[in-house]
């Protein structure tokens, strides 16, 4: 639990997250209209998104059943009866003047998820509901100097609203949520939870109180679009609360929004023009009503997830808790270290595990690329890891050919063979040069035979220069060590 | 060809099948009909032009053997349907200049059973109100008036324009919607016969919502058979409507058999309200007797919660109102009244938008749905919903439909009623409990009151049994001989 330490002792903070999630889904909610991101303004469009006179909503199947696969993804109840009702206020980019969503019976009820920590343990967040929600449009207020324009392409598209409860104490365990819940809706394949592209948002509840007293009252922090800001929003409003409790104040509740240029929160609205949203259940849809067959069919082909991939390669492969973690947390990684370690006889997956995490890793960060754009791929990443087995290659040389692969794509015994960097482990070669090296260093070998053991490595050292970093280095070891002793 | 526009659509339709006359022929008198009729105000729009291509290619369709159940039948339609290209306006100011670029599930329906489309009629703003008066586009006149009394009547609303264009015999047939009464008090106050359907046997897409739970479109014609024809051509499941029921459409003419031997009419006693006319009272059981007669039999029934309906009705539907109507912003289309900010561009859209009997709703809306008086006044209003539902269904297990008046009074003049909201809402006291429960009703000429102005029957029908309603309406109909017609009747004189 991190602790906020404020002037007159330590506070707790008490966090929790409503998560907007677009579906994945060929069309909106209720309309057909497409959904893809980043089209012309006003080109994804249905009459019914625009609200024409007498038109009506039909549900999206396709966006029910996401849904329920989220649902089921995150151990939750699914609601076999749901109604939709309408969310009733005024804003121009809000065609209906409400937004149909899902208040007293979500389709989704409550639900667990656990979160990997930095430092390697878990810890259990519950999760209150799941509905289902329309978008709205966006209002563009820099088109024109003194009017607002208004683009209804995302109004009207499928959001899952996931709402957590209050269990998380800081900014870490929010990021680390953040983190897992996109990669269980990944894995699902119902979200690709791009914040970046406005699929995915989130609003901050947050609280503070000192460590086991009561809930404080919290404020909600709405609509930030990534998980810096997240982190940032919860840092400074944990800060202000305290700030402003410990110098007698109290906290408000109230709806906040995120300044991120300035790194506050400022109250957006209060309560005096808080929004009576008058809910009552949509007229023009019926109860959203599930067969337990079909819910039965969604949970069947659920794939494997995040939890469930981490404890197999932990315990099928013998790897760490946090190597386990760092592979499993996105479907395609967890997919390319299967690949590479069933791809060839005996391969090492903590070998493979340390080379994804490590090299491939790396050179994906500094080209700026996703896993499906490697030049080095699964196959070609086994055939260098064979190498590395079978001893005609070193450890070391072995990064240079890594390099060598992802700058020109070819596999791993093709580079070998153009650069001559097979490893030399002929006993012969490798003695005349031991033999030469020993030789030529008498001060080093007196000091050596004196004691001073640490030598070793200095010989070693020479026989890898000279051999360019080719010699086996067990074989030069063994062989140093015969000579000198 | 004189005398096209006093037919029916029965007879019109028969003529057209011998070729006594053509769908050209047929539409050209209605449209001049429909100019005569201009004092009553009844249409908003008129599509003179519109029809006589319609009828050209209807009379092509016929010549090449394709002809629908409605082929080269004029009709005017409410203008809440979305006509595309043709103005819409939900009798309201702020729908100025709306045009949909897409047709009505109903309407195209009717199109392709080969109606043709005459008018957009006046109505109610947003089908508001029983008596005509709160459209932007001015009061209708029902054609009738009292016997040496030349004040204008309403027609009874909010379908008022159908309503007396059917009446004064410039459209052979009509469309309404019918939220609480909207078809069958209008057909009562100009007596024609006006039905309106199960909830979810017509599509409401393409229709202007008013209240979403409670609204369903349904015919207005002289006859029902007439009515038969044209449910049969509008009704169909509509995968664009959540809420339109798959089940399959019946042969409505054919259920016509005139045999209502051996059915049990329910006799609502809750339906015997105070300060209702004597006359009603008699008409009503003169309409057991003419059932007696044809070999049904009369059951008393309990409806117990029936004086709960018209409060439930005036929370139900203006919540939904309240909420539908949000949509008229001045953002997309229509009227746009502009302001310094959004907040200010809404407040003056909507302010000079919307006349004052769509204010009071919508505030008496956003007032039942706000925090803290929810649970009174919405959630009450949803149980006692509930309850008149079960009501219905415990009446219907021993009876096949229920026989009560359609109105508590004949049509009374413009200016009547206006100052006191709660009087003119009392109008729909027994036709809005089958909105609350979804039923079939129709409304059937009787007779004439001692003021000399049409009163209506109403059946009430279980759900999607509409057939079983239609048999009971045409005995009914049959026996009630009712004859009597409009001061004002199109192509026989001088409009009032």
């Amino acid at each position: 639990m991190s602790l906020v330490r404020g002037r007159t002792g330590d506070w707790e903070v008490v966090i929790g997250l409503e998560v907007h999630a677009q579906a994945i889904a060929d069309s909106k909610l209720f309309s057909g209209a497409a959904t893809t991101f980043g089209a012309e303004p006003n080109t994804q469009v249905s009459m019914v998104d625009a609200a024409m006179p007498g038109m009506l909503p039909v549900l999206n199947e396709k966006s029910v059943e996401q849904a329920v696969r989220t649902g089921l993804g995150l151990n939750a109840r699914i609601n076999l009866t749901s109604v939709f009702e309408r969310k009733n206020y005024f804003y121009p980019d809000l065609p209906q003047g409400y937004q149909i969503s899902q208040y007293l019976e979500p389709i989704v009820g409550e639900g667990m998820l656990t979160l990997d920590l930095p430092d390697g343990t878990t810890k259990e967040v519950g999760i209150e509901r799941l509905h289902l929600e329309q978008d709205a449009g966006k209002s563009l207020h820099d088109q024109h100097p003194t009017s607002t324009y208004i683009d209804l392409n995302r109004s009207g598209v499928t959001l899952m609203e996931i709402v957590s409860k209050p269990d998380m104490r800081g900014a870490d365990e929010v990021g680390a949520y953040l983190a897992k819940l996109r990669s269980i809706l990944r894995y699902l394949g119902t979200s690709t939870g791009n914040m970046e592209e406005g699929s995915m948002r989130c609003d901050v509840n947050l609280s503070v109180r000192r460590p086991g007293a009561p809930l404080g009252t919290r404020t909600e922090t709405k609509n930030l679009n990534s998980i810096r800001f997240v982190k940032q929003a919860i840092e400074y409003e944990a800060k202000r609360q305290v700030a402003l409790i410990e110098d007698g104040g109290r906290v408000v509740q109230e709806t906040r929004l995120f300044d991120s240029d300035r790194g506050v929160t400022r109250a957006m609205r209060s309560k005096e023009e808080a929004h009576d949203y008058r809910y009552f259940p949509d007229p023009d849809l019926l109860p959203v009503v599930l067969d337990p067959e079909w819910v039965e069919a969604i949970r069947r082909s659920l794939p494997e997830l995040p939890d469930a991939r981490k404890a197999r390669f932990m315990k099928d492969m013998g790897l760490s808790a946090y190597d386990a973690g760092v592979l499993v947390a996105e479907r395609e990684t967890a997919a390319y270290f299967e690949a590479v370690v069933a791809g060839g006889k005996g391969r090492d997956p903590k070998v493979a595990a340390n080379w994804i995490a490590g090299e491939l890793f790396g050179a994906l960060n500094r080209a700026g690329l996703g896993l499906a754009d490697a030049p080095v791929d699964a196959d070609k990443l086994g055939g260098l890891i064979d190498l590395i087995a079978e001893g005609t290659l070193s450890g070391r040389i072995a990064k240079d050919v890594f390099e060598a692969m992802w700058e020109t794509g070819a596999d791993a015994a093709a580079v070998v063979a153009e650069k001559g960097l097979k490893q030399i482990s002929d006993e012969g070669a490798l003695e005349e040069i031991v033999a030469r090296i020993v030789a030529a260093s008498p001060e080093q070998v007196e000091k050596y035979k004196a004691g001073n053991e640490k030598l070793l490595g200095w010989f070693v050292g020479r026989v890898m220069k000279e051999t360019r970093g080719q010699a086996n280095p067990g074989v030069v070891n063994r062989l140093l060590r015969a000579r000198l002793s | 060809m004189s005398g096209l526009s006093e037919l029916t659509i029965t007879e019109a339709r028969d003529g057209l099948a011998k070729g006594t006359f053509s769908a050209r022929d047929l539409v050209a008198a209605f449209i001049a009909a429909v100019e005569q009729t201009r004092p009553l105000n009844a249409f908003i729009t008129e599509t003179p032009e519109k029809a006589l291509e319609m009828a050209a290619a209807s009379d092509a369709r016929r010549r090449a053997g394709e002809a629908g159940a409605l082929e080269g039948i004029p009709l005017a339609v409410k203008d809440l349907f979305c006509t595309r290209d043709v103005p819409t306006t939900a009798g309201s100011h702020i729908l100025d200049g709306f045009k949909p670029p897409y047709e009505s599930t109903v309407t195209e329906n009717l199109w392709r059973a080969g109606a043709v489309l005459l008018g957009k009629t006046n109505m109610d703003e947003f089908a508001m109100g029983s008596s005509n008066t709160s459209s932007y586009y001015g009061p209708v006149e029902n054609p009738w008036r009292r016997p040496g009394d030349n004040r204008p009547l309403v027609p009874g609303g909010s379908s008022g324009g159908s309503a007396a264009a059917v009446a004064a015999r410039c459209a052979p047939g009509a469309i309404g919607t019918d939220t609480g009464g909207s078809i069958r008090q209008p057909a009562a106050f100009t007596g024609i016969v006006g039905m309106k359907p199960t909830y979810g046997r017509c599509s409401r897409w393409g229709v202007v919502a008013f209240a979403s739970s409670l609204d369903q479109a349904g015919p207005l014609t002289r006859t029902v058979r007439d009515t038969a024809i044209m449910l049969g051509a509008m009704a169909g499941h509509d995968p664009k409507d959540s809420t339109s029921v798959n089940r399959p459409v019946p042969d409505y003419e054919a259920a016509l058999t005139g045999d209502v031997r051996g059915l049990k009419v329910g006799i609502p006693r809750q339906y015997r309200v105070d300060g209702m006319p004597g006359e009603i009272e008699t008409l009503w059981q003169r309409g057991v007797e003419w059932l007696k007669a044809a070999g049904a039999e009369p059951v008393e029934v309990s409806l117990p919660h029936t004086k709960y309906a018209l409060p439930a009705y005036y929370i139900v539907a203006p919540a939904e109102a309240s909420s539908n109507l949000a949509r008229y912003d001045g953002v997309r289309y229509g009227l746009r009244v502009p302001g310094a900010t959004p907040t200010e561009m809404y407040e003056a859209t909507r302010g000079e938008g919307f006349g004052d009997e769509v204010k009071r709703r919508v505030l008496i809306g956003t007032y039942v749905l706000s925090a803290g008086y929810y649970d009174a006044y919405y959630n009450q209003a949803r149980k006692v919903r509930s309850l008149i539902l079960r009501d219905f269904t415990e009446a219907f297990e021993s009876v096949d439909v229920l026989l009560t008046p359609t109105a508590p009074s004949t049509a009374f003049a413009i200016g009547e009623k206006m100052d006191d909201p709660i009087a003119m809402y009392l109008n729909d006291v027994f036709t809005v409990p089958a909105n609350l429960a979804g039923l079939p009703g129709i409304s059937v000429p009787a007779a004439l009151a001692d003021d000399g102005l049409p009163l209506g029957l109403q059946v009430v029908g279980r759900a999607f049994d509409e057939e079983t309603m239609l048999r009971v309406a045409d005995v009914l109909e049959g026996a009630a001989e009712f004859a009597a017609e409009p001061a004002f009747v199109a192509g026989r004189g001088e409009a009032p």
